[in-house]
């Protein structure tokens, strides 16, 4: 379990992170969101113990960063932004010494090493040379040495950063199935990575935390989460929607009317006591009674994109 | 105590094999077996001197090379680090900061030890041509192997500091070499005709130099020993709080 409360840090009178406290539990995978410069990676350089804060503690599994360093490495597993690694070694070179100083030695060593490269689809590169690889196997390699000493706390920052569709989906999936078992945070921009393997999120603006909940918590926090989108033919675009807006659970329509159009889209705001169900079936009745052509009807569940804005742009 | 054994050898191993897998270890060592030699025996004039003792034939220039070459040894430590972002990876690591400055400095002490052995050929000529007394030509090995440590120690201060191993390289470069003048017989007479014999004894006494030249007539006092690792010590503590501050 990872405990962060009031971590502050300021780099001259420049202050990256100011205030930020959270909990992750076993089991739980926390998506860090927030636009560049917002603090994502400060703060989890911080809570691997390579920064020291200006003020603030950190906890892993009851341990303080701050008084027992090395006790509270030992749980966590990192990959860094960038995912560094040695040019001057190679793969299985680079493991091994990893695995020393994780101090995973004698006959778990070596199927430690073999597991990790197995596990990060790295069998292939396994004698090459780092300096040669390609950016994908980089960054599988650096995940590698994160998880070879099976560690209770996993912090990624950009796991995915730079890898083709397919390897991201492996390394979503993975995290999906550590984070049965572990503690994992890991940083996106990624927001479909948010829904894909996290169980809550949390997005960073300014070094502050705006939000903080379950993917579909946040998502319901979209100005437009539980609209109505419709697509509808009819005699006119305009006619149609202005039948939309008479209707009796209808808030506002948002969508213009395409002149000398006859389809509409756009989406349908529900009022306040309206659940989105009754506006759904009010706008169906309307088309039937109306004989517009329904040919798109569905319930808006909000969208991470449209949250993440809202939450970060009016800071700037 | 045993994890900081184990991360200093983990350091020790990688950083070692870092410097015998690429070209610079190499490339440093013959370049200095051809000066040191080169120097020896056509300007120290080894063959006629009959200096059994190697001081001023062969341990005498050593320095200047150390100067120019224990530098080079020394500024990849920190640097490549810095730059290469693997810090971040060493120092999220259960090591502390101390174990990898002792596993670096270590591995280039022994690159040293390395380029040092292979100038025991020398050893072997003087021996034959003459009865050379062992004593100073050993506590001269000893002393020119704590002057590169001490250069390579102070380099890899300096390289904490920088991520260019070109500004580490000239800083260095320019700091040992100043601690090497200070002590050198010529430029301490200069010094003696401007100030009092005392001041310039004193300045001499925080020289490389000096140190180094007392323990190559088999002067083997203490105080040499311990001038030498204090060099080497405040080196690796200046490194340790470089390193610190750079994340506070």
């Amino acid at each position: 379990m990872i405990k962060v409360e009031n971590l502050v840090k300021k780099f001259g009178p420049k202050t990256a992170v100011d205030g930020i406290s959270f909990e992750v539990g076993k089991g739980e995978v926390l998506g860090f969101l927030g636009p560049n410069g917002a603090g994502k990676s400060t703060t989890m350089r911080m809570v691997t113990g390579f920064f020291e804060p200006t003020s603030g503690s950190v906890d892993i599994n009851g341990v303080s960063m701050l008084d027992e360093p090395l006790l509270a490495k030992e749980k966590i597993g990192y990959l860094p932004e960038n995912a560094p690694l040695y040019s001057d070694m190679t793969v299985a070179g680079f493991l091994g010494f990893c695995a020393d100083l994780r101090g995973v030695g004698g006959r778990s060593r070596k199927k430690a090493i073999d597991e990790a490269l197995e596990t990060c689809f790295l069998e292939p590169v396994r004698n090459q040379s780092v300096d040669t690889l390609s950016k994908g196997y980089r960054h599988r390699t650096c995940l590698a040495q994160s998880i070879l000493h099976d560690p209770e706390v996993l912090i990624l920052d950009e796991p995915t950063d730079g890898l083709d569709p397919n390897q991201k989906a492996e390394v979503r999936n993975l995290i999906r199935r550590m984070g049965k078992t572990r503690t994992i945070i890991f940083s996106t921009h990624i927001l479909e990575e948010v829904e894909a393997a996290c169980t809550r999120a949390v997005v960073i603006d300014q070094g502050k935390i705006v939000a903080d909940g379950t993917p579909a918590q946040l998502k319901a926090k979209a100005t437009d989460a539980g609209a109505i989108e419709v697509s509808i033919d009819g005699p006119s675009a305009a006619g149609i929607r202005a039948e939309l807006e008479k209707l009796s659970g209808a808030k506002s329509v948002l969508g213009d009317a395409k002149e000398g159009s006859n389809s509409y889209n756009g989406s349908v705001l529900p009022k306040a006591k309206t659940s989105s169900k009754k506006l759904a079936s009010e706008i169906f009745e309307l088309c039937t009674a109306q004989k517009f052509t329904l040919s798109e009807l569905h319930e808006n569940p909000g969208r991470l994109d449209d949250v993440f804005r809202s939450m970060t742009q009016t800071s700037e | 105590m045993s994890i900081a054994i184990r991360n200093i050898k983990a350091v020790f191993k990688r950083e070692l094999t870092a410097y015998f897998t690429s070209p610079i270890a190499y490339v440093i060592i013959v370049i200095f077996l051809l000066m040191a030699m080169g120097f020896a025996f056509w300007i120290g004039n080894l063959w006629d001197f009959g200096d059994a003792s190697l001081t001023w034939t062969f341990f005498f220039y050593l320095p200047f090379f150390f100067v120019v070459l224990a530098p080079a040894v020394g500024m990849r430590l920190w640097s490549d680090e810095h730059r290469d972002g693997t810090i971040e990876l060493m120092l999220t690591m259960p090591i502390e900061p101390w174990h990898a400055i002792l596993g670096k400095f270590l591995a280039s002490a022994v690159v040293w030890a390395v380029a040092l052995l292979f100038t025991w050929p020398i050893v072997w000529t003087i021996q034959y041509l003459g009865d050379p007394d062992m004593g100073p030509v050993l506590s001269g090995y000893l002393g020119a192997f704590l002057y590169a440590s001490s250069c390579v120690a102070i380099t890899m201060a300096i390289s904490a500091f920088t991520r260019s191993q070109v500004t580490c390289l000239i800083i260095s470069v320019a700091l040992c070499l100043a601690l090497t003048l200070i002590g050198y017989p010529q430029i301490v007479d200069q010094l003696m005709k401007m100030f009092p014999a005392g001041v310039v004894d004193t300045i001499a006494d925080f020289s490389l130099m000096s140190h180094f030249l007392d323990m190559t007539k088999g002067v083997l006092v203490f105080r040499d020993l311990l001038y030498f690792l204090s060099v080497i010590v405040v080196s690796l503590v200046i490194t340790s709080i470089a390193i610190r501050a750079k994340r506070a």
